[in-house]
């Protein structure tokens, strides 16, 4: 199926007024490889293998965060990703991410820089734009509001298990801290959030870091935001890590996870740990373009937005 | 057993002992967490709907459910008797088991019966069933206000309310699922 013609040319328009945008703030436009030795470690992605010893990206960060430690303080990237295993009306194995990095700034302009995009694309596709600024709250303040749960971000699994299911949420066979955190927010948080207006939600616990720095103030969460608007998962921003021995300690924890569950071992990336002594404090940033179309259309199945959506 | 990968509209699972068929579902996968799939439900036994978010790798015990074609033949002191219509097997099911769909469940009528466990558990009747009035009071003459109504009996005993130029003998067809009065089908 071919999207609508309309669809295609307002996507096109969108992905134009984004560029545009990035240019006079001064980003540099980068280009990097698609086809890597060391795809994301993240525990619950598979990339696609890509011939011997080499995988198709799900998201090009290592090596933009490269890119910044090489002295880029300001770059963005129009990525096609791709992932194994995902497909439903907000995923496709093949979609397209738009991912920026600002070195020393903090990851509240990540959040204004999201304000202002969506606005240009609400423009470009002649539409209503959001009205900003968006919500900004914590997933310690969602918990406690709508699951009555005090998230301490420190509690093991077991004491959050415990915690949830006093809370009457049904967790499956849920044991690791993340999938029992994640049944809560699919049951609890996740419909108030598609209910509300657009939302900025900021400091993840520590189990949930990713790639995102401690709180300097409260370790047990970290400096990670992620934006969610007309139901969406639109964005997932990070003040970068930069700490190469606490890296290699993630990288290691995710890759033992990964072969504990039977999943594709990937190799560490090391030459992005060689580099971050050499970056900068660094905030950056996944938005899911496709998405972003979506939202701005008002559509709700990403098939509609892709050029050929029931092939990806 | 199942597991997530094997959810389809229809499937039917074992949730907190109780069998439920699956009426929609999607794939989400959250932030950087584990897929899952977002179902809706249906309680084979309560028509209670449920949605639970079962997590990739999550098995699902299939539910021992079977539905059967069968023929009501007669009440007895406390069930209702069926006859399957392809063997011929007779089978009693609780009167309050069937609830009050025996109100639109006259004699010969064809229902489709579920066994939970090999036990017979719920009644579902066709939507529409057309039955003649056995007894209401004669309309008036010049009674015409817009929606006025009265009651009429069928032979199960229930009543309907019925416009009032329906007469004993009429058949009328009725919506089983709210016991309302749809269509006179021929006069007597």
């Amino acid at each position: 199926m071919v999207a609508a013609r309309e669809t295609l040319e307002t996507r096109a328009r969108i992905l134009r007024a984004v560029r545009g945008w990035f240019e006079r703030q001064d980003f540099v436009e980068v280009d990097t490889p698609a086809r890597v030795r060391s795809p994301g470690q993240e525990v619950h992605l598979d990339a696609f293998p890509a011939g011997a010893d080499r995988w198709l990206i799900t998201s090009p960060e290592y090596h933009m965060k490269r890119l910044v430690a090489a002295g880029l303080p300001r770059i963005v990237q129009v990525a096609k990703c791709w992932r194994a295993n995902e497909s439903g009306p907000h995923h496709r194995g093949e979609f397209t991410m738009v991912e920026w990095y600002r070195a020393n700034e903090p990851l509240e302009t990540l959040a204004d820089d999201c304000e202002a995009l969506l606005r240009v694309a609400a423009i470009a596709a002649r539409r209503d734009a959001l009205a900003a600024p968006f919500a900004r709250t914590t997933v310690r303040e969602l918990w406690a509001r709508h699951a009555g749960i005090d998230l301490r971000g420190d509690e093991d699994a077991a004491d959050l298990r415990a915690k949830a299911a006093a809370a009457g949420v049904a967790l499956g066979s849920a044991e690791a801290w993340d999938d029992i955190f994640y049944q809560v927010f699919l049951d609890r948080i996740e419909p108030q959030l598609a209910a509300a207006g657009p939302t900025f939600v900021f400091d993840w616990p520590a189990p949930l870091a990713a790639l995102a720095r401690p709180k300097p103030d409260d370790p047990r969460f970290v400096e990670r935001f992620e934006l969610y608007a007309g139901g969406l998962e639109l964005a997932n921003a990070f003040g970068e890590l930069t700490d190469p021995v606490e890296q290699r300690r993630r990288f290691e924890e995710e890759a033992r996870i990964r072969a504990a569950r039977g999943r594709d071992a990937y190799p560490v990336d090391e030459a992005l740990l060689a580099a971050l002594p050499r970056m900068p404090p660094t905030a950056g940033i996944a938005l899911g373009f496709d998405r972003l179309v979506m939202l701005v259309l008002g559509v709700r199945d990403i098939a509609e937005v892709v050029s050929f959506g029931d092939e990806v | 057993m199942y597991d997530t990968s094997d959810i389809r509209k229809g499937l039917k699972i074992m949730i907190d002992g109780a069998p439920y068929t699956i009426v929609e579902f999607q794939f989400v996968k959250p932030g950087k967490g584990a897929a899952f799939t977002r179902t809706k439900m249906k309680n084979l036994l309560t028509g209670a709907v449920l949605e639970r978010n079962l997590r990739s790798g999550d098995k699902l015990e299939p539910a021992d459910v079977e539905t059967k074609t069968m023929q009501y033949l007669y009440a007895d002191a406390d069930s209702f008797i069926f006859m399957d219509t392809s063997t011929y097997d007779q089978v009693g099911i609780q009167k309050d088991t069937v609830g009050e769909s025996a109100d639109y469940m006259p004699e010969n009528i064809n229902v489709e019966v579920l066994f939970f466990n090999g036990r017979a558990v719920a009644v579902s009747l066709p939507n529409f069933i057309e039955q003649a009035i056995v007894s209401t009071d004669p309309g008036f003459r010049g009674d015409t206000a817009t929606g006025a109504t009265k009651p009429a009996k069928i032979s199960t005993g229930a009543s309907i309310n019925v416009p009032l130029f329906i007469n004993v003998g009429d058949v009328i067809k009725i919506d089983t699922r709210t016991g309302q009065y749809l269509e006179r089908l021929s006069r007597a």
